[in-house]
């Protein structure tokens, strides 16, 4: 088994100072105190696509953005139970992000799988904002113990509990993986550099299949066979 | 006659330990790949998830946030009854998931395909998904729980008889690379590869093979068999780890099912049971006994049978 000894680990607030996310380094291991909210395609439809109004404020009360949806219940006293959190993919909601980032201040995108280190270059670079990713993905417990106390939710009769958005009160929320630096460098492209380097030998003796699919060739016009 | 209020509690039992507790075959499968996994990254995520199921189970937390697709796999003895019939079975099978969605809780996932319209229970037009099986013997209903998760790892393709074993090694690769990189398919997991059928019952046969059969569980054709061993180390050797990482865990155990198909094709489906392979058994008597377990048996001599008659003769 690898030693995890040499990953750093990291504190970090969900309010952070250029200082701090400057000091990170791909592959840090983040763990986040304060406050985070749940904000995907339901929220910035709204506020970035209609304008509506953001229904806290932000980047004051938080500049940390996460891409999921907890395991949610009411409890008969009106507070929420919250099981478990885990990340939904990120790459789908690239288009809203520049608008986002400029409604909401965040400095801080958690979720799952990233994005492409070009929109990290177009869109939190200019931004001074960070991705975080979850691990595994499917740490949702850990998660889910990091979460103190649901503070607030916005929009839940409106876009549902999924899509709702979640104002949580986070201690040691985490493990999150620094997944992009301030100079819009991505972990999973820079693994995925590694990998490659091996794939043609890996398919070495296969061939092509018998009959082809759109995908593998983009000429329409093509026979596919 | 199997009491309904029976199976409504177990139903309910099941859905509490599909989301919590993962099971003992796949939880060894990820132990021995963590240890030897040699990517530093990779090998963060696997100890990470192995204090997750920790968590999941002293908590009595749900172990992933996305708690997936409930589903159930219903199995009959030829001699079972059900209080109330097979409809009362499905009526109370949709009841049990949306009482333990709000209960556990779990994540209400299951939406309208266009209108996006959420019941906040998992409920919906043609969900859960209830497949049905029977056994020749036996006055006993087993129940199977499980919250498939997962929008990515999943592929279908129709493959000629001379793509051969090289073409299903090639679209193995294909679908594993694609759907591993960045870890979309919350790998290292339980492949299933369905085999011919057709193209609905290629993705059913896939389907079963990741969710219904154990770690360590072999096809009961021999060469088949060596053929699902020879794709886990494939797979294990593309150099990509968890989350995508540099690293060997891509798969802890590969099972394949076949059906006959027609005479020019051969249709391959990939499915992957991701890191939170998530299935729980119960089997209950008349007597209002249950017994519950990991491993679903589901695949036996009588599903996989090949002839006209059974008993065979
Ligand atoms: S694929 Fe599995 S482990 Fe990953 S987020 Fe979905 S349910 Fe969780």
């Amino acid at each position: 088994m690898a030693s995890n000894m040499k990953l750093k680990k990291v504190s970090l607030s969900t309010t952070p100072d250029e200082s701090a996310l400057r000091s990170l380094e791909l592959g840090n291991i983040v763990y986040l105190n304060g406050l985070v909210y749940s904000a995907r395609e339901g929220a910035y439809i709204k506020v970035v696509d209609e304008g509506t109004p953001l229904p806290l404020d932000l980047p004051e009360l938080s500049a940390a953005n996460f891409h999921c949806s907890p395991a949610a219940a009411k409890r008969p006293d009106g507070s929420y139970d919250v099981g478990a959190v885990s990340a939904t993919a990120s790459f789908r909601f690239r288009k809203w992000m520049d608008g986002w980032f400029r409604a909401s201040g965040a400095r801080l995108i958690m979720g799952k799988g990233g994005m492409s280190s070009d929109d990290y270059k177009r869109y939190f670079v200019p931004n001074n904002a960070i991705y975080l990713t979850t691990v595994g993905y499917g740490t949702g417990a850990l998660l889910g113990r990091g979460v103190k106390r649901v503070r607030d939710v916005h929009w839940l009769n409106e876009l549902g509990i999924a899509q709702a958005m979640w104002i949580l009160e986070v201690e040691n929320l985490g493990p999150f993986i620094v997944e992009s630096d301030m100079n819009g460098n991505s972990l999973f492209e820079r693994e995925n550099e590694k990998i490659s380097a091996g794939l043609a030998k890996l398919y070495e003796g296969t061939k092509p299949a018998v009959l082809k699919r759109f995908g593998e060739t983009d000429d329409r016009s093509d026979e596919l066979i | 006659m199997i009491p309904i209020d029976v199976v409504h509690s177990t139903a309910m039992t099941l859905m509490e330990k599909a989301a919590i507790e993962i099971p003992d075959d796949y939880l060894a499968g990820i132990k021995s790949a963590a240890d030897a996994e040699e990517g530093d990254l990779s090998s963060f995520v696997l100890q990470s998830m192995l204090e997750n199921y920790e968590t999941a189970k002293d908590d009595r937390r749900a172990m992933c946030g996305d708690t997936g697709c409930p589903r159930w796999y219903v199995k009959m003895g030829n001699e079972a009854r059900i209080e109330g019939g097979p409809v009362s079975l499905e009526t109370t099978l949709r009841r049990a998931t949306a009482q333990a969605t709000n209960e556990i809780p779990l994540r209400p996932n299951r939406v309208h395909p266009l209108w996006r319209t959420d019941h906040n229970n998992n409920i919906g037009i043609q969900a859960p998904e209830i497949e049905f099986g029977f056994e020749p013997e036996g006055d006993w209903l087993d129940l199977v729980a499980v919250h498939k998760g997962g929008l990515f790892g999943t592929d279908y393709r129709m493959l000629f008889p001379s793509d051969g074993i090289e073409g299903i090694k090639r679209f193995f690769l294909d679908c594993l690379i694609a759907f591993g990189k960045r870890g979309l398919a919350c790998q290292p997991a339980i492949l299933g590869i369905g085999l011919g059928g057709n193209k609905d019952a290629c993705m059913v046969h896939g389907k079963r093979a990741a969710c219904l059969r154990v770690v360590g569980d072999r096809n009961p054709d021999s060469e088949i068999a060596e053929l699902e061993l020879e794709l886990t180390e494939l797979g294990n050797s593309i150099g990509m780890g968890a989350m995508g990482f540099v690293g060997n865990s891509m798969v802890i155990d590969t099972h394949i099912e076949v059906g006959y198909c027609h005479t020019g094709g051969m249709q391959m489906s990939f499915h992957a049971f991701c890191l939170s392979s998530r299935r729980a058994c119960a089997r209950i008597y008349p007597d209002g006994r249950v017994e519950y377990r990991t491993d679903p048996r589901w695949f036996t001599p009588y599903q996989r049978r090949e002839t006209v008659e059974w008993p065979l003769t």
